[in-house]
């Protein structure tokens, strides 16, 4: 029985060695606060429908401060403590980011990107991931979201 | 090397021990993720562990026995992150017989699998679980086959001499709408020293207390809160499958998502006919690491 514990113990050393060297060996962003655009395609994949809702938060202001303790909670570790983003994930201070609609964004955070990291967050209510996008939305400021190309003629 | 009696017992003992204290100084000094934990002990919803953050849980149940001595059962988890699709769990058990003794009865290693790349109205989860435990495992993490009360009548001493080899297949269907998750799992299990598989089902919904997020930092907010119930049992073999010789039991569950990480979980349970244990009491305390992967890799040279 000591063998199999160890063997077991073994499997589980190994698969957070291997999966952990993996994931090193091919980072989502270069290096922060650099990142790959190609990273930002999964924004594009977002169906229509989704594109075009409207965020219920969006005239709330208590919403970026309710998003904005959501976001140390959950989101911080990975892209950051201003979303900067980290070698783990992306910066969400880019145009990229900030150009997309509301909705893209809500899609986003609902089905992750679970080929690369990005973990399925709808676990968290509906209305706290509105919060969150809400609070995303707001770290841009109006020069970001002018070089969008949707701002654009 | 032959193991033999009491030096297994030894080495199981110490390795626990081993265990237990090292999670303790994990999970007391390395960074913290906040945690939206489900309150569930038995059903699971397909949500895995984030990838690269280690898990730390104990668990306890409290359970009566009719005829015998009442029993205090353990287990130590630690569930990682393997990717976003893909969670290994490795389990430590224990229990206390009151008035009999205290023995380490056995591990378990769990995998669980997300076969979808995106969020559908029924999400599926894979699960494959081998468990190397003996005859006096009381954990009662899962209900199967015919499992009943009086199984748990053998004393310690000979229920040790049982080793079980098992494996346990699951597959979990989980739904979250409109901030309620329901979960139903269905389970197949094999011992493998020539038993018919077994079958079994756990059933879930839960819900936070509140949906939207304060605006300002809490601890008592109701949105930290998450309540349900789950309800759990055995359905037969393959030889003779259905309700009759089978247990059941229903649960109402609470978890507490404090800010701090930590996850505190409380629950009830009520056997459902006479086959089931009359009450169970259930509470855990969890403790999720980030970036847990990490840090093993910078052990062994890796980049970040």
């Amino acid at each position: 029985m000591a063998a199999a514990l160890a063997v077991s113990a073994s499997f589980l050393a190994v698969s957070v060695v291997l999966a952990q060297g993996r994931s090193s060996g091919k980072p989502l962003v270069a290096a922060a606060p650099g990142y790959d655009p190609a990273i930002y395609a999964e924004l594009q994949k977002a169906p229509e429908k989704a594109r075009n809702r409207a965020n219920p938060f969006e005239n709330d202001p208590r919403a970026v401060a309710a998003g904005a303790i959501l976001f140390e909670q959950h989101c911080a570790e990975c892209h950051g403590k201003s979303a900067e983003g980290s070698p783990k994930a992306p910066s969400l201070v880019v145009r990229e980011v900030q150009s997309a609609t509301p909705g893209t964004l809500f899609w986003l955070l609902t089905n992750g990107v679970v080929r690369k990291k990005m973990p399925v967050w709808s676990k968290l209510p509906e209305p706290q991931r509105w919060q969150l996008v809400r609070y995303i939305k707001s770290l841009g400021g109006p020069a970001l979201r002018a070089e969008s190309p949707a701002a654009q003629p | 090397m032959h193991w033999q009696g009491d030096s297994v017992v030894s080495f199981s003992r110490r390795a626990l021990l081993g265990c237990l204290s090292f999670s303790v100084l994990l999970a007391l000094y390395l960074p913290v993720a906040a945690a939206q934990e489900n309150p569930y002990f038995v059903a699971y919803d397909h949500y895995l562990e984030e990838p690269g953050n280690l898990e730390i849980e104990y668990f306890s149940t409290l359970g009566t026995q009719r005829g015998g001595n009442n029993f205090h059962a353990f287990w130590t988890e630690l569930g990682y992150g393997a990717t976003a699709w893909w969670t290994t769990e490795l389990y430590l058990d224990g229990q206390t017989s009151f008035g009999d003794s205290t023995v380490f009865t056995g591990f378990r290693w769990e995998n669980r699998f997300r076969p979808l790349k995106q969020e559908h109205f029924i999400n599926p989860v894979l699960y494959f679980e081998y468990e190397n435990k003996s005859g006096a495992d009381k954990i009662l993490k899962e209900i199967e086959g015919h499992d009943v009360e009086s199984d748990f009548l053998v004393a310690n001493r000979q229920a040790q001499k049982e080793r079980i080899h098992e494996v346990e297949l699951k597959l979990i269907l989980s739904s979250t709408f409109q901030g309620w998750n329901i979960t139903e799992n269905t389970l197949a299990a094999k011992n493998l020293s020539n038993s018919p598989w077994e079958f079994g089902y756990a059933l879930g919904a839960s819900r936070p207390l509140a949906l939207e997020a304060s605006a300002k930092r809490c601890t008592l907010c109701p949105q930290n809160f998450i309540g349900g119930v789950e309800m759990y049992g055995g359905l037969g073999d393959r030889h003779s499958s259905g309700l009759h010789d089978t247990s059941h039991y229903l649960a109402p569950v609470l978890a507490w998502n404090l800010p701090s990480g930590w996850t505190l979980r409380i629950s009830p349970g009520f056997g459902l006919n006479d086959n089931s244990h009359g009450f169970l009491l259930r509470w855990g305390v969890s403790r999720e690491i980030a970036g847990f992967g990490s840090m093993v890799s910078r052990l062994f040279g890796g980049q970040q």
